[in-house]
């Protein structure tokens, strides 16, 4: 079979709002797996050793099993205890959990590269638990983090396809679509592969930049 | 009241199918690894252009995609591929091109006085790195090769999509069947989890016994 020029700029705006959808799911689900790991990486800190054990196995649970099984889990079993969600909204929750137990490595990696002395100095200007995380900490591991943050986000980028399996309308999902209504399986999936292509290489010189700018530990 | 064992056997049937496909991925993945690891550290530009490029392809392109381009693209190139084959090439080839960064980083992460020392002793290119580098690099490459493979073993849910009778495609032939959802899915995440702390167990014991006899020589 061969490709069809005309074929694909006829697809093009069908695979456009797939994009659209695409985005809005990775944006979404960072800015959840970005607050989940916070969640994750504070609770396995606490001093309280049911909660952190408890946090960290669940935390191994879910790096250790599929974020397909993961969405279906989320889409077809919550339901059966009543909480019916929108394929989006499941897939948003899917995402941000997986990826919150990767980012929640990123955000403990970073706090404990925060010197001993600045926690010391902390206490002895008698700032609290709250202040000290505020001003002292937080400040300070937080932008040596950037450039791992940027990865998982762009992994994150790349996993969206998996929710077109719960029927969620993103771009694979509607290549798909196309292509079985049209039994033209070339043009639409490799259009969707020159898709992630091209946003992944940006993403990635756009990743070296924050590497040069944040990645260097100041001393 | 549903008869579980008969749906047992199909979800265990399943583990097969995904144990075979993480087995048979991770060896082409290790290849590959290898093959595209040396060759991005080789001497002649065609060579390091065409490994950089297969790495960049593949790691900037979701698995889903390329799963999907395998399996219906290519029978309209003329190669058709049965499921199994489709799966394990696009996970191999995926999960290999992450590999070859660690080869890679691991290669050059050996002092630049062990290549001095095999220069010394007369050694050629293929000799030194048979016997002096690789045997160094391989200790350091295992622990994120644990984690790649653990990687491939979730990739390995999303060829459920291609119609492969995996773990995840039992889990949901029986939730069609039985119209439960919470029990196979359940089984599925734990079976999963079981096989991703089998293989980080193996992978550590691997590693101590690689590091016996190293000791004291490591810095």
């Amino acid at each position: 079979m061969e490709w069809d020029w005309a074929f694909v700029w006829q697809i093009f705006p069908t695979l456009v709002e797939g994009v659209k959808i695409t985005i809005l799911a990775t944006l979404l689900g960072s800015v959840l797996a970005a607050f989940v790991g916070l969640g994750i990486a504070l609770a396995r800190r606490s001093s309280n050793r049911i909660l952190s054990r408890s946090v960290s196995f669940a935390a191994e649970f879910i790096r250790g099993t599929p974020l397909l099984v993961q969405l279906y889990f989320i889409f077809y079993v919550l339901p059966d205890i009543g909480i019916l969600l929108a394929p989006l909204v499941a897939g948003v929750i899917g995402l941000g959990l997986h990826y919150g137990t990767y980012t929640a490595e990123v955000y403990r990696a970073g706090i404990d590269n925060v010197p001993r002395g600045q926690w010391e100095a902390a206490k002895a200007c008698n700032l609290s638990a709250r202040q000290t995380w505020m001003h002292i900490i937080i400040p300070q591991a937080l932008p040596p983090m950037i450039p791992a943050l940027a990865n998982y986000f762009i992994a994150m980028f790349k996993e969206t396809p998996l929710l077109s399996a719960i029927t969620v309308l993103e771009l694979m999902n509607q290549a798909k679509s196309v292509a079985n209504s049209s039994y033209r399986y070339i043009e639409p999936i490799t259009m969707v592969g020159a898709f992630f292509l091209a946003i992944s290489l940006v993403a990635v010189f756009a990743l070296r930049w924050l590497e040069r700018r944040y990645g260097r530990v100041e001393t | 009241m549903i008869d579980w064992t008969g749906y047992i056997g199909l979800i265990l049937d399943g583990a097969l199918v995904t144990i075979q496909l993480t087995v048979m991925g991770s060896a082409l993945a290790l290849v590959m690894a290898f093959i595209a690891g040396l060759g991005r550290l080789s001497r002649f530009f065609a060579v390091r252009a065409l490994a950089t490029a297969y790495i960049e392809f593949f790691r900037g392109t979701s698995i889903f995609v390329q799963l999907f381009w395998a399996y219906f693209v290519l029978p309209f190139l003329g190669i058709t591929l049965t499921p199994l084959q489709a799966g394990v090439l696009a996970l191999g080839l995926n999960v290999g091109a992450y590999g070859a960064e660690v080869v890679r980083g691991a290669i050059k992460s050996i002092g630049k006085e062990q290549y001095e020392a095999c220069v010394a002793l007369n050694l050629g290119r293929w000799q030194s790195m048979r016997h002096v580098i690789l045997p160094q690099a391989l200790l350091l490459m295992l622990p994120t090769f644990g984690n790649n493979s653990i990687e491939l073993l979730k990739g390995t849910a999303v060829v459920s999509l291609i119609s492969l009778t995996d773990l995840t495609f039992q889990a949901q032939v029986v939730r069609a069947q039985t119209g439960n959802t919470l029990i196979p899915f359940t089984m599925i995440l734990i079976i999963y989890f079981a096989l991703a702390s089998l293989i980080g167990w193996g992978m550590r014991s691997l590693e101590r016994r690689m590091a016996r006899g190293l000791d004291g020589v490591r810095v």
